[in-house]
């Protein structure tokens, strides 16, 4: 992997089921390109104090239909600004998913969980495990379609297309 | 081995007979984006080498989002978009001219059969049309804009049969917000739906909009109404399923006794009938967005209002889908009813729905909006509730001052 960490280690910040594109940046901070505006408030209608904890590398953990509603990429741009290094839920909305793949941000499906708040987790991406070092436990990933996989190497569909100029399967 | 209408359509696009589970990579007919996420697509565009958009009589932006601007940050977006537009030769649908969706349609950038791919997620509005459309963000709109094509996997397909004819006064929002609440937000996600059965079939092109509107808010990647019954103002080929087609999961639902129903705080799901909800007070009611801002929306609330006033302390905000609508309206009195009855007009387009301007609720107030969506903060205020209901149940709401079954207006 070029682009992205193949291992993260760090501190899981962990919130619940469909939690939507809205919460993680409401729409009336949407509609600009600077990214540090984003990033100053995401999911401040989930948790105020987010902005406040979290640190670099840190990893968003979260339950069922993750960033569901609208499809701005606004929102995995918010976490990935702020320091978010990747997203593990038990699955994903699909615009959701494809965003983050998109703009560089790993995201990893793993199924039904139990990770507490403030587990330490090690994130292999490309075994595709997440190993829960707090509950000694390993959970693994849905694979990604190796179209994803290429992607997200490259860091993102853009710095993919300006190599390969068109997709490939 | 027969298939669903998504399976035909993408293999019309990839020339061979595909089927769900399969990766493709599909041309693309049109493709579209707001000013919510224009403004990324054009950055992104740029950086990933594009020079030419792909067919700029098909691709299209939109300013409908925050429309006129509310501020400088978002006017210089605007700006960026418009030169964009120009500098590609392509349109550009100015402030005023209407929600994308609706200007997508009105305008014919979308027909039966097409693949298109807009960056907001309630693209698969046009299903309505016989179309397979999907939601993107911007950067995934911007690589469709730059090659013409996109990668996606073929859907598996739910479908959704709903037998029986709709009681009078008991619309096609009450419909698409109970099977919202049955299937759930994330009852299809990653999937197709297809809406089929006596009920749809003599729904009107607005009608089937609300419906396929609503596919997204049961996650899903496309729903498509069944095109029985679908007339339009030109000549089309209708793509239908075949009978051995495979389908994930089949619904079967009797919706001749359907009440009117209501969608509570904070999740489009959280759908109850009517009678639950009646007499809970409202401060503020909203009618318009791609959902619920067509011409047939606007006359159901004037029949409703039609000589009287609203109540109060409730103020009704009014947001036709596109501008067409708006001289529709117009002309035939329905505006000016509307108007008479203490209801705002504010500019075709978004609106409060985004909660960016133009209508944001106060703390502890109750909206009752036509929208589709409930979500906390969703107008703006993470303070406000938000309950979704037809057009009618919002006009007959708005009169009384609290959430109302609007039968005994239509009868």
């Amino acid at each position: 992997m070029s682009s992205i960490n193949t291992i993260i280690e760090a501190k899981a910040h962990v919130y619940g089921d469909h939690i939507d594109t809205d919460r993680i940046i409401p729409g009336k901070y949407t509609k600009t390109l600077d990214l540090s505006t984003l990033a100053n408030h995401v999911l401040e209608d989930l948790d105020p104090n987010f902005n406040k904890i979290v640190k670099q590398g840190d990893i968003l953990v979260a339950g069922i239909n993750f960033g569901c509603g609208s499809s701005r990429e606004q929102a995995p741009l918010a976490l990935k600004q702020s320091g978010i290094s990747v997203v593990i839920a038990e699955d994903f909305a699909r615009i959701f998913f494809r965003n983050a793949i998109n703009i560089g941000l790993p995201v990893l499906e793993i199924g039904k969980h139990n990770i507490q708040k403030g587990a330490e987790l090690s994130i292999n991406l490309k075994e595709g495990t997440v190993t829960d070092i707090t509950a000694n436990k390993v959970y693994t990933a849905t694979k990604l379609p190796d179209i994803m996989i290429a992607i997200l190497n490259e860091g993102g569909l853009v710095p993919y297309l300006n190599k390969n100029g068109n997709y490939t399967l | 081995m027969g298939q669903t209408i998504s399976e035909k359509i993408i293999s019309n696009h990839v020339g061979r007979k595909v089927f769900a589970g399969e990766l493709v990579i599909s041309e693309v007919d049109g493709a579209m984006a707001s000013d919510t996420t224009g403004p990324l697509t054009i950055k992104a565009f740029k950086e990933m080498g594009g020079t030419k958009v792909f067919n700029p009589d098909k691709c299209a932006l939109i300013i409908d989002h925050a429309a006129p601007s509310p501020n400088e940050r978002i006017a210089n977006l605007h700006k960026m978009m418009r030169d964009f537009a120009k500098e590609q030769g392509m349109r550009l649908f100015e402030i005023g001219e209407g929600i994308c969706h609706q200007v997508m349609v009105e305008n014919e950038y979308v027909k039966p059969g097409d693949i298109f791919i807009g960056a907001d997620s309630h693209t698969p509005t046009y299903g309505a049309l016989n179309a397979f459309a999907c939601g993107v963000g911007s950067t995934d709109l911007a690589a469709v804009m730059m090659t013409g094509k996109i990668w996606l996997k073929v859907p598996q397909t739910i479908k959704v049969h709903c037998s029986g004819k709709l009681q009078d006064g008991v619309t096609a929002k009450d419909l698409i917000l109970f099977l919202v609440g049955k299937l759930t937000v994330s009852g299809a996600t990653y999937q197709a739906i297809e809406f089929c059965g006596e009920a749809f079939e003599s729904l009107s092109l607005a009608s089937r909009m609300t419906i396929a509107n609503m596919s997204s808010e049961m996650g899903a990647k496309t729903g498509i109404v069944h095109p029985k019954g679908l007339e339009l103002e030109y000549d089309f080929c209708a793509i239908t399923p075949d009978k051995d087609a495979n389908y994930i999961k089949t619904f079967e639902f009797d919706v001749s006794d359907l009440e009117p129903q209501v969608s509570a705080p904070e999740s489009p799901d959280n759908v109850h009938n009517i009678s639950n909800y009646e007499g809970t007070k409202i401060d503020y009611a909203f009618i318009g967005t791609c959902c619920n801002g067509r011409l047939e929306d606007l006359d159901i609330a004037a029949k409703i209002l039609n000589g009287k006033k609203i109540h109060p302390d409730v103020r009704l905000i009014i947001a036709p889908a596109s501008q067409s609508v708006l001289l529709d309206a117009m002309s035939n009195g329905i505006m000016a009813t509307l108007i008479e009855s203490g209801a705002s007009l504010i500019t075709s387009g978004c609106g409060p729905c985004v909660g960016t301007h133009q209508g944001v609720p106060a703390d502890g107030e109750v909206v009752i909006s036509a929208a589709n969506r409930n979500f906390r903060g969703r107008m703006g205020n993470p303070n406000s509730n938000i309950y979704l209901g037809a057009p009618a149940t919002v006009a007959a709401s708005a009169l009384e001052g609290k959430i109302i079954n609007p039968k005994k207006y239509l009868l």
